[in-house]
């Protein structure tokens, strides 16, 4: 009864190493995927020849094309931390959960006082959320300055805790400094780019990490060695 | 599990077809179910990081420190709407004075501002690849190379360009502009606010 399919015409594959092989790939992707979370604007970045990897540790700013402005901190310690401070600071009190819930999400664009709800919010209601005005940043309310400080402040002590930590451990850190990266659509208003930018140098922070899909080329050495 | 031995020992002897044909699995659904999650992972992993590009920007002079003394080989981008730029050389002079400033078009492509660079920058580019030609000869070390190549960048012989913008301007086109800088090996560029009298100049080019 066994033989009977593979004398008649329908091979038997052997499929344990296939398997083992997609298994082996699957565990692999596993392991490696790092979840991109879902962002709450589509920002179209630029293309350059730029081939500066984005550091793990950052803190993002995202313009999109109308000038809203988003804020995201890599490290979720530091998220939770500033949010604190941020509490503070404008008064808004926020549950431990709620703070727990926020180091989950993905970069944000809407005051404060609106924050506490926005995190309640379930996944399909947070859509309707939209459109998030973008974190104010004028000079009578400037909550995106605060946000950087207290996040920038925040991820460097996150980053010299690890460090004292794994340096106790006799172990070299992998972490890097936090580095601040600015993420805008090619079609936002340079004039709106550079109030945000603004904000940074008003804080003394002046190195920037200008987020650019990929392009094609090089400088003009690669170019002559072709 | 169990049910399978309990049954193969149940009815030992006599059924042996049967016990050899439990061992062989038809594993077809799991290379279907691990094919089907191999698929979901390479497809929603994020492959490559962004890349980005790093960029300084100047810190704001102290009111109280006396102004800097010009730049003499100075060379301004004024970008404005329609992807247009403009450019000039040297100082700005007003209407007034003797050789006042006249702005010059260049657009995006390849012919204009592309060679419009590497013509200003040649010596630079030359002298760059000359020591990526010894450095590939093994003459100097790569430590060297990069400190000549720091050195050269930073001479002072060797335009500075100023990217300035109106409010018209968007983030691609400085973003081009510093990549084509980039491109070109060009070692100083800073981006900095418009002044009013290069925004009337470019007002009065564009007619807006």
């Amino acid at each position: 009864m066994s033989r009977k399919p593979s004398k008649g015409g329908a091979p038997a594959l052997d499929m344990t190493p296939m398997v083992d092989l997609a298994f082996l790939l699957v565990t692999f992707f596993m392991l490696t995927a790092a979840f991109r979370m879902a962002e709450p604007v589509v920002v179209d970045p630029p293309s350059s020849i730029g081939q500066v990897m984005l550091p793990d540790n950052h803190i993002m700013i995202s313009i999109d094309d109308k000038g809203r402005v988003f804020f995201g901190i890599s490290n979720s310690t530091a998220k939770m931390a500033a949010l604190v401070k941020m509490s503070e600071k404008y008064k808004v009190p926020f549950t431990e959960k709620q703070i727990k819930k926020f180091s989950g999400l993905a970069s944000f664009g809407i005051d404060i006082k609106d924050l506490p709800r926005y995190i309640d919010a379930t996944e399909s209601e947070r859509n309707k959320f939209q459109p998030q005005k973008g974190v104010p940043l004028d000079s009578l309310n400037n909550q995106l300055k605060d946000w950087i400080s207290n996040g920038g402040s925040e991820a460097v002590r996150a980053y010299m805790e690890a460090k004292q930590k794994a340096e106790a451990a006799g172990q070299e850190l992998k972490a890097e400094k936090p580095r601040y990266a600015i993420k805008c659509d090619a079609k936002t208003k340079y004039m709106l780019v550079k109030d945000a930018i603004k904000t940074f140098t008003d804080l003394k922070i002046f190195q920037f990490n200008l987020i650019t899909s990929l392009e094609g080329g090089g400088t003009v050495l690669e170019a002559s060695k072709k | 599990m169990s049910e399978i031995a309990d049954s193969g020992g149940g009815e030992k002897g006599g059924k042996k077809r049967a016990k050899k044909q439990s061992t062989r699995i038809d594993m077809t659904p799991m290379v279907d179910l691990a094919f089907l999650l191999l698929t979901f992972f390479v497809l929603t992993s994020t492959f490559s990081k962004p890349k980005s590009m790093e960029l300084t920007f100047p810190v704001p002079p102290n009111p109280l420190d006396p102004p800097p003394p010009a730049i003499k080989n100075g060379i301004t981008f004024l970008l404005t709407k329609d992807d247009k730029i403009f450019y000039y050389e040297g100082e700005y002079k007003a209407k007034d004075q003797p050789e006042a400033t006249v702005v010059k078009e260049l657009n995006y492509s390849q012919e204009s501002l592309h060679k419009y660079l590497a013509d200003k920058n040649k010596r630079l580019q030359d002298e760059i690849k000359n020591l990526e030609a010894k450095l590939q000869a093994k003459q100097i070390p790569d430590t060297t190379y990069k400190r000549l190549v720091r050195n050269a960048k930073a001479d002072k012989s060797s335009p500075t360009f100023l990217i300035k913008t109106d409010d018209q301007a968007t983030y691609k086109n400085v973003i081009d502009l510093i990549d084509e800088l980039n491109i070109n090996l060009v070692g100083k560029y800073v981006v900095v606010d418009i002044l009013k009298s290069e925004l009337d100049l470019v007002h009065e080019k564009t007619g807006g």
